[in-house]
């Protein structure tokens, strides 16, 4: 067994035994047992950025079988520059999300638990997929644990919540799927996508293909305007469900771009890139406006999210080198930051049990390692040098600018409104002087929560400080990629 | 004068027959309230009978008995050998359920059963347009007898009506339309009016003619729009043990018959058919998916369910010949028969669900009574969740290979319309998708309704259902084998096509 089906089996199978003989009644090691299982799944992944091969774009890691022989579907996975570092955060997070859920979920406790370690074996699966179908399998599968984590464990709204997510992003999906069937047989029965890469097409058929991707990915980043689904699902879901949407469910659509979309319909993808940066910079702009005005912190934060993630799809647009590595780096930095921001918003939440910004106020007399930890955070979700938020935002802009000065001046924005925003529900939850005897007997963060910010907050730096092996595992597949798509495939 | 390969050839029916016979006689000695001998005695004659047809589909042999009268083939001996072991299942599950309703009395319940199960074997072997008929008709009457079995009922009793005045009906339409081919081919015989239509001596209107009528008797069979009244009908007022069984099963046969008579008979009509078809196909679709929605009676929602599945069937069976090239029937009739055989493997397992939540006086059939089941018993709501998430056709469920097949059908035709049905489908199928993952936020989202009984149920229905719940998912996990069953099996049909 090859590392990348260790990475995917692990958690699940984990999941599953947890799902077989996990009590409530035993909900202690229940969670440990959790807990035991995100980290093996986590420290299996590590070897593969170990023996990573720089310089190369070709697929590393490689496994193959036969899956199903009568459509000639193969189980065919591996990384390359652009999914190596998605398998990593996946892992992670995971790790992150059991430890803050060690406390704040106390029913059906296995279940919980394996919603997360399955998810997260589904979620690497899709990152690593090289076959079409196996790709949509994993896709698709993600939505059955996200759905019922939102719908069991969620807030008061959480079935309307759980039902907005499925069936949005099952539409989206669905185009996909008959995208893929169609390819499958333009490619004379290969769902291989590497097949689909140097598989010649007409322009209208480049076009439908591209829509139908669009379809998928632009719900799951989510672009605006189908970004609706998102402030909804966050504000309902639980902490947990929360992180690990906004930090890798949001980059499944963002990588099938990637994976997708810009190889396999690289003239459509030029012809319509100006909708795509159009959609992106209103995203930016527009929806940063939006976050300004929100009442609810988890609203604010997920409105954030897709803002920043239309800085990602700008990246990918522009097609330079800096757009699509600062794309992907700041995938990977919001994975981290935004990932954080919800569990801040948790940790208040556990103790308050309220996410309204009025609720609070001069949080940092009575939780002020807490605050520190928020403050950190807030500052990496504005895009302060040093934290892993400006790299990726940093070389986006860059590459905006030589692309066009008026794109690049107008993404920049996202930096004003990003720090408006942040840094105001910061002042309105943290600082001034204590409002309620809510906040009056707020105790600050136990060593668990200390743990996993700490963990987050010392990636978030390190990715700042050095974000050398990050952008150095994807240079070179990032410029083959961009060789690729400027070729012409049509025949 | 009759060989002896014949007889050889309808071992298992005969099996069947003599067992059935059997155990009618035997029962007048079993004392004991549950039926356990007749029980045993049906199941291991059926286990028996589904292993011989199973062996017999792997030999891989194209046999014609009784002068082409019936055919022994892998198609149908798979066929055969699944519906036997659906109907294992369904007696697992039905046998508490129908004790508490009184309906073990005199045991007619196993022997109606296994002569419906023989008249499923018939229709499935026939080749030959009064066999298939017959075997219809034996299972159909089988079935009216076990709806009507619990006779103080009212509703029951009402649906049986329901059920023999339409399906009578049917039956009637589809006899005469045999009778127009008869009369226009001079043959009963398949492969013989097959060869007669293409030729294209025959006057094509009165093929045409019957055809319609076929074609309706087909759809009633199936439950295809517009010849779907009676099934939500019928599946609400039988008695779910009987709606098991006249839901299971016998689809498998429903569309053995199909294949039997729309493509080995009326391929060269294909062009006539296929068009009825998709006007079915998208009215089911249509149908089935929207009224479903509405439904609060969880049974009447699996029957509107099961319409606008058996749509996506036959769009599976109507993308076979394009521009009178036969290059995709292969493809397009495995995908019809995978479709067919999942459908039925989740089918069961819903049913199961139902009847063992079901308690004396109790019916459990509306969608409320699953509320928080999940806390009442996770392995109940794993299964059910399992069947609604493979029915809606997620993956990694067996439902989600069962429609991507049939959309590869659909796409690999190179028609814009067949991909503008696949696109519909595909959008019908998130509408599905809502009512589907109704049911899963009723068991998992609501908190169970007070006061919450204890889910009692024997070992023999948890052990069959644990297994029905878990082939769904492995089915899903790893579908290779029986895709490649089911085209190997149509392959056969395909290659002997008119000899």
């Amino acid at each position: 067994m090859g590392l990348l089906s260790l990475a995917i089996w692990t958690p699940i199978i984990f999941g599953v035994v947890l799902l077989a003989i996990g009590r409530d009644d035993q909900a202690r090691s229940v969670r440990w047992i959790a807990l035991i299982g995100a980290v093996v799944s986590f420290l299996v992944t590590l070897p593969l950025y170990d023996g990573f091969k720089l310089g190369t774009s070709a697929m590393q890691f490689v496994e193959k079988g036969s899956w199903i022989a009568r459509f000639n579907v193969n189980y065919h996975l591996g990384v390359d520059g652009i999914s190596l570092w998605f398998v990593l955060l996946t892992a992670f997070i995971n790790v992150v999300v059991i430890i803050a859920s060690w406390e704040a979920i106390t029913t059906r406790v296995n279940q919980y638990m394996a919603a997360f370690l399955i998810l997260s074996g589904l979620m690497i699966g899709v990152f690593t997929a090289l076959d079409g179908l196996l790709f949509y399998v994993f896709f698709e599968a993600t939505l059955i644990p996200m759905y019922l984590i939102i719908g069991i464990w969620g807030g008061p709204n959480k079935i309307y919540a759980a039902f907005k997510f499925f069936l949005y992003t099952l539409l989206g999906s669905l185009l996909m799927l008959v995208a893929l069937i169609f390819l499958y047989n333009k490619s004379g029965g290969s769902f291989d996508i590497l097949t689909w890469h140097k598989l010649p097409l007409g322009s209208t058929i480049q076009t439908l293909l591209f829509f139908a991707f669009f379809a998928a990915f632009a719900v799951k980043v989510p672009m605006w305007p189908v970004h609706t689904w998102l402030p909804d699902v966050h504000v309902e879901a639980p902490t947990g469900g929360s992180a690990v949407l906004a930090a890798i469910m949001l980059k499944l659509g963002a990588y099938g771009f990637l994976r997708f979309s810009m190889p396999i319909a690289p003239d459509a993808s030029r012809e319509w890139a100006w909708l795509m940066i159009a959609l992106s910079l209103t995203a930016v702009i527009y929806v940063g406006l939006v976050a300004l005005v929100q009442q609810d912190m988890k609203k604010l934060v997920a409105y954030s999210s897709v803002a920043h993630m239309g800085f990602v799809t700008l990246g990918f647009f522009i097609f330079n080198d800096l757009g699509v590595s600062g794309g992907i780096v700041q995938m990977i930095a919001h994975g981290f930051v935004s990932g954080a921001m919800f569990l801040c918003i948790g940790v208040l939440y556990d103790r308050v049990h309220s996410r309204e910004i009025s609720s609070y106020g001069g949080v940092v007399n009575t939780m002020p390692k807490f605050a520190a930890f928020a403050l950190f955070f807030a500052m990496a979700n504005c895009g302060l040098p040093a934290t892993a938020g400006f790299v990726g935002e940093w070389m986006v802009i860059l590459g905006a600018v030589k692309f066009n000065f008026w794109i690049g001046f107008a993404s920049a924005t996202v930096l004003i409104f990003g720090a408006a925003y942040t840094l105001w529900m910061y002042k309105r939850v943290y600082l001034g002087p204590v409002v309620n005897d809510d906040v009056k007997n707020l105790t600050d963060i136990n060593a668990r929560e200390f743990l996993m910010l700490a963990l987050l907050a010392i990636a978030t730096l390190y990715m700042g400080l050095y974000p050398k092996p990050f952008t150095d595992v994807m240079n070179t597949t990032v410029s083959d990629l961009l060789v690729h798509v400027a070729k012409s495939k049509l025949n | 004068m009759i060989d002896k390969l014949s007889w050889i050839a309808v071992y298992p029916e005969i099996i069947l027959l003599v067992m059935g016979c059997f155990i009618l006689l035997a029962d007048l000695w079993v004392k004991s309230p549950m039926r356990t001998l007749t029980y045993v005695l049906t199941l291991i004659t059926l286990g028996v009978v589904a292993v011989l047809e199973a062996a017999y589909a792997m030999g891989g042999q194209t046999f014609y008995g009784f002068g082409k009268m019936v055919v022994v083939d892998p198609m149908g001996g798979w066929l055969k050998c699944f519906s036997a072991i659906a109907l294992m299942a369904s007696l697992v599950y039905g046998r508490p359920y129908a004790y508490d309703r009184d309906m073990l009395r005199g045991g007619e319940f196993f022997t109606l059963s296994m002569f419906a199960l023989l008249g499923m074997f018939v229709m499935i072997s026939g080749h030959n347009f009064l066999v298939i008929y017959m075997g219809l008709e034996l299972l159909t009457l089988c079935s009216y007898a076990l709806v009507a079995l619990r006779r103080d009922n009212a509703t029951a009793t009402e649906a049986a009506m329901k059920y023999f005045v339409l399906g009578a009906l049917a039956s009637g339409f589809l006899l005469y339309g045999l009778s127009m081919l008869y009369g226009a081919t001079g043959s009963l015989d398949l492969n013989e009016v097959f060869n007669a239509i293409a030729s294209r001596q025959v006057k094509h209107q009165v093929l045409v003619f019957g055809l319609v009528f076929i074609v309706a008797g087909l759809a009633f069979k199936l439950g295809a729009v517009p010849f779907h009244m009676w099934l939500p009908d019928v599946y609400q007022g039988a008695p779910t043990a009987v709606t098991l069984l006249i839901g299971g099963a016998p689809q498998l046969a429903a569309f053995a018959i199909c294949l039997r008579l729309l493509v080995e008979g009326l391929l060269p009509l294909a062009f006539d058919w296929q068009q009825m078809l998709a006007v079915m196909a998208i009215g089911s679709l249509l149908v089935g998916n929207l009224a479903a929605i509405a439904q609060t009676n969880l049974k009447r929602m699996l029957a509107f369910s099961t319409i606008s599945q058996m749509g996506f069937l036959l769009l599976g069976m109507l993308s076979g010949v394009v521009n009178g090239n036969q290059l995709n029937t292969e493809s397009a009739y495995s995908a019809a028969m995978f479709y067919a055989i999942t459908y039925v493997l989740t089918t069961l397992a819903a049913f199961g669900v139902i009847m063992l939540l079901a308690r004396a006086g109790h019916e459990s059939e509306e969608i409320s009574d699953l509320a928080g089941l999940n806390q009442r018993s996770p392995l109940y709501a794993g299964v059910m969740a399992v069947v609604m998430l493979s029915l809606a056709g997620l993956p990694p469920l067996v439902g989600f290979y069962a429609k991507l097949s049939v959309l590869q059908a659909l796409i690999s035709s190179q028609q814009t319309s067949y991909l503008v049905l696949a696109i519909f489908a595909v959008l019908m199928s998130l509408v599905g998708a809502f009512y589907y993952l109704r049911i899963v936020k009723v068991m998992y989202f609501d908190a169970p309704l007070s006061p919450v009984h204890p889910i009692v149920a024997p070992a023999d229905a948890r052990v069959v259902l644990t297994v029905n719940g878990a082939l769904i998912l492995i089915l899903g996990i790893l579908p290779g084998g029986l895709m490649t069953l089911c085209a190997q099996s149509i392959s056969s049909i395909v290659k002997t096509l008119g000899s």
